[in-house]
């Protein structure tokens, strides 16, 4: 099962290769990695999506945890959150398809953020689903690169009763 | 007017704040400014012949005594040698601080000369480590690394120190406290847990105490023993744990394992309650994963959470420190009345384990006119000691037969490198403890393929006039690997003679040491004997013994615990 997990870490220099080289060291799987800074510019959180049994996750959460440099790790599956990933697609594109193509960026909700003759790029935002789908309508058209960054994630706050 | 100290000067200050007494150390470029502070030291240097006979030496020193081991080395190669020792401390738990040398600042990552990234390399076999790239966190740093190392579960911290941080002007200032934000090792167990495990035990008809080497670190022996004879329950220990319970007491089975007791192996096989403390449920101590301990719940006492159900589910997982857990759980024993009644309810059992003992023993077969027996060696050690040593042993045959046929009964007596098997850490190990140690007779049970994977430290020994008394088991092969290929592979013995080796006994002469042999079994204790007069240099006993000899029982990989080879 696929979790993502949130690690705030001390935001020092080589704490990216603690983490990846523990995942690499314990045959543990990253699918995805994102990293930046906190709003405490001494802290940074990493979000990281990987996937395993239950014993594999509980390991993973356990060695996290044990890094002298891991501060707090959060695993978002049971719970209500939000998940994000951007994506930048340069799709081909002519004066047939022009107007098909602003058409699904526009279901979407994705934004043309360059033109060219031959060539729109797309941004979009969503979660994993909405990427996948808009790449798909796309396809056909000719996408010419893609680029993707990892999954972010948020929870999100309890609702008012 | 007082002229302004630099870098390494501080550096030293700093270890003389922490209370360290000696360091182990080989000079370099990079550590030249410390290897010319230490000209003035109050410091006790032990001045090794390789880098990585440092490492095992201040391992054996911390493993002995309970205080971390300290070690000096340079950059690049100096650094590189130590790997291996801090991969073998990592594996066991031993609090080590090693300071590497590093190029100075402006040279990192040019491919300067001796550059090693040491900090990328040891990452995976540290606990923690850190590279100083600025002198004002250096004293910081040092105190971090202490603390580290010595608090929670214990283990080695690397620190790497460029020359021109050495070289910086520096005045001493060194905190009295660490805050790490990111670590707060937790060391009181969970009341509820302990309770739950307490009542689980209490209502078990067959436990067994499987005691690890967690118990050693945490100098719980007295806890682990008041707790274990109160309740009148069985115990074995795995190898990290010999001497955590006393190994002459009748509670105890013996060790657990692939070379375990038939009786301990047993008794794991069929416990309805195996109560885990500061063991690892490591694959030589279970054998068939999936088939270990089928009967019992699992009460698992470890300071590390990622010990926890890691290898084999645990039923009752209590996280804290081996100490504390251990009197609290004694606080609930119950009072006489109730006790009396457990204890009577565990007769079934004890005589239940009896019947296995009588079964089957540790044993070997004596020829009086035949070939010197390795066990017989080390029994007679034994007898020669009574017991009253520290005794270090190599990997292989000579460090099972060190951990059956002696008998441990206080803790920090038996050192060894369980979990990486490192060959060739015996004997160091066993100076680093007679150096912490001076009045202790040390005992280094040595195989002659092992122990000559750390031989050049014969100059070390020599040097510092240490009474280290080296047995070495010599059967003229590899003999652990030799076993598996006559168990495993028929007989094919592909490369496990080492029959080309010096003559130990002139090697000793060479270095200034005494060298002593014995090609009968008439002839060892006589050997011993005079070993153990020499008090102000090192003895080797070349033990000619038999090549044939196999360590049993045998549990072969992948077996479940009851499915042992007896002889």
């Amino acid at each position: 099962m696929r979790h993502t997990i949130s690690v705030l870490v001390i935001n020092e220099f080589g704490v990216l290769s603690r983490i990846s080289g523990l995942f690499s060291g314990r045959g543990f799987n990253i699918e995805s990695l994102s990293v930046a800074e906190t709003l405490d510019p001494k802290i940074s959180r990493m979000t990281i999506v990987t996937s395993g049994d239950d014993k594999v996750l509980e390991q993973i959460n356990k060695q996290l945890n044990k890094l002298v440099n891991v501060i707090k790790v959060y695993d978002f599956t049971d719970e209500e959150h939000i998940e994000r990933e951007l994506a930048l697609i340069k799709v081909t594109c002519n004066a047939d398809s022009r107007a098909e193509i602003l058409s699904i960026v526009d279901i979407f909700r994705a934004k043309v953020v360059d033109v060219s003759p031959r060539s729109y790029t797309v941004e979009i935002t969503g979660d994993e689903e909405k990427i996948r789908a808009i790449t798909e309508l796309l396809r056909p058209f000719g996408i010419k690169e893609i680029v993707r960054t990892g999954r972010i994630a948020m929870a999100r706050s309890p609702k008012q009763k | 007017m007082e002229t302004r100290k630099n870098g390494a000067e501080v550096f030293l200050e700093c270890l003389l704040k922490e209370g360290v007494d000696t360091i182990f150390g080989f000079p370099g470029g990079a550590v030249l400014p410390v290897y010319d502070a230490l000209y003035d030291s109050k410091l006790n240097h032990i001045l090794v012949r390789h880098e990585q006979g440092a490492v095992h030496m201040a391992d054996g020193y911390a493993r002995a005594t309970g205080r971390p081991g300290v070690v000096v080395v340079t950059s690049g190669p100096g650094a590189t040698n130590t790997v291996t020792g801090i991969a073998t401390a990592y594996m066991d738990s031993v609090p080590l601080v090693v300071f590497t040398g590093q190029v100075p600042t402006a040279l990192i990552g040019n491919d300067a000369f001796q550059e090693a990234d040491i900090v990328g390399i040891t990452r995976p076999c540290t606990k923690h480590n850190y590279l100083v790239k600025d002198i004002k966190d250096l004293q910081r740093i040092i105190k971090e690394a202490f603390y580290i190392a010595t608090t929670g579960r214990p283990g080695p911290v690397l620190v790497d120190i460029p020359k021109d941080v050495f070289t910086a002007p520096c005045e001493l200032k060194y905190p009295d406290k660490v805050h790490i934000e990111s670590y707060q090792p937790n060391y009181k167990g969970h009341p509820g847990q302990i309770k739950k495990a307490m009542d689980f035990i209490l209502s078990a008809k067959r436990p067994v105490v499987y005691a690890g080497g967690g118990v050693i670190l945490s100098n719980a022996a007295e806890e682990l023993k008041n707790f274990t004879t109160k309740l009148n329950l069985p115990a074995t220990t795995t190898l990290m744990g010999l001497g955590s319970f006393p190994g002459t007491h009748p509670l105890f089975m013996g060790m657990l394992g692939m070379h375990g007791t038939y009786c301990a192996n047993m008794a794991v096989m069929n416990t309805d309650c195996l109560i885990a403390i500061g063991a690892r449920f490591d694959d030589r101590v279970t054998g068939k994963i999936d088939e270990f301990a089928p009967y019992a719940g699992i009460v698992h006492v470890d300071i590390d959470p990622t010990s926890i159900s890691k290898n084999v589910r645990v039923d009752i997982p209590i996280v804290g420190d081996v100490r504390d857990v251990l009197k609290d759980m004694i606080r609930l024993i119950p009072a006489q009345k109730e006790l009396k009644a457990y204890k009577d309810g565990l007769k079934d059992w004890h005589n239940q384990l009896k019947g296995w003992n009588d079964t089957h023993q540790l044993s070997y077969k004596f020829e009086p006119k035949g070939k010197i027996k390795p066990q017989y060696v080390v029994e007679k050690l034994y007898e020669a000691t009574g017991g009253d040593a520290i005794v270090t042993t190599e990997v292989g045959q000579n460090q099972m037969w060190a951990a059956q046929f002696f008998k441990y009964d206080r803790p920090r007596t038996f050192i060894t490198s369980g979990g990486l098997g490192t060959m060739g850490f015996g004997f160091p190990a066993a100076i680093g403890a007679q150096i912490a140690c001076p009045e202790a007779t040390v005992i280094g049970i040595a195989g002659d393929g092992s122990f000559q994977m750390n031989i050049q430290e014969l100059a070390t020994a020599v040097q510092y006039k240490l009474p280290v008394k080296i047995a070495i088991l010599n059967n003229m092969v590899l003999g652990m690997v030799r076993q598996w290929q006559e168990f495993f592979y028929n007989k094919r013995y592909s490369h496990t003679c080492v029959s080309v080796a010096p003559d130990f006994v002139k090697l000793a002469e060479a270095y200034g040491a005494v060298g002593l042999r014995a090609k009968t079994p008439a002839e060892v204790e006589g050997v011993i004997k005079e070993a153990m007069a020499v008090k102000d240099r090192p003895v080797i006993m070349d033990f000619r013994v038999d090549p044939a000899e196999c360590v049993y029982p045998m549990v072969p990989a992948g077996q479940p615990l009851n499915k042992m080879l007896l002889v």
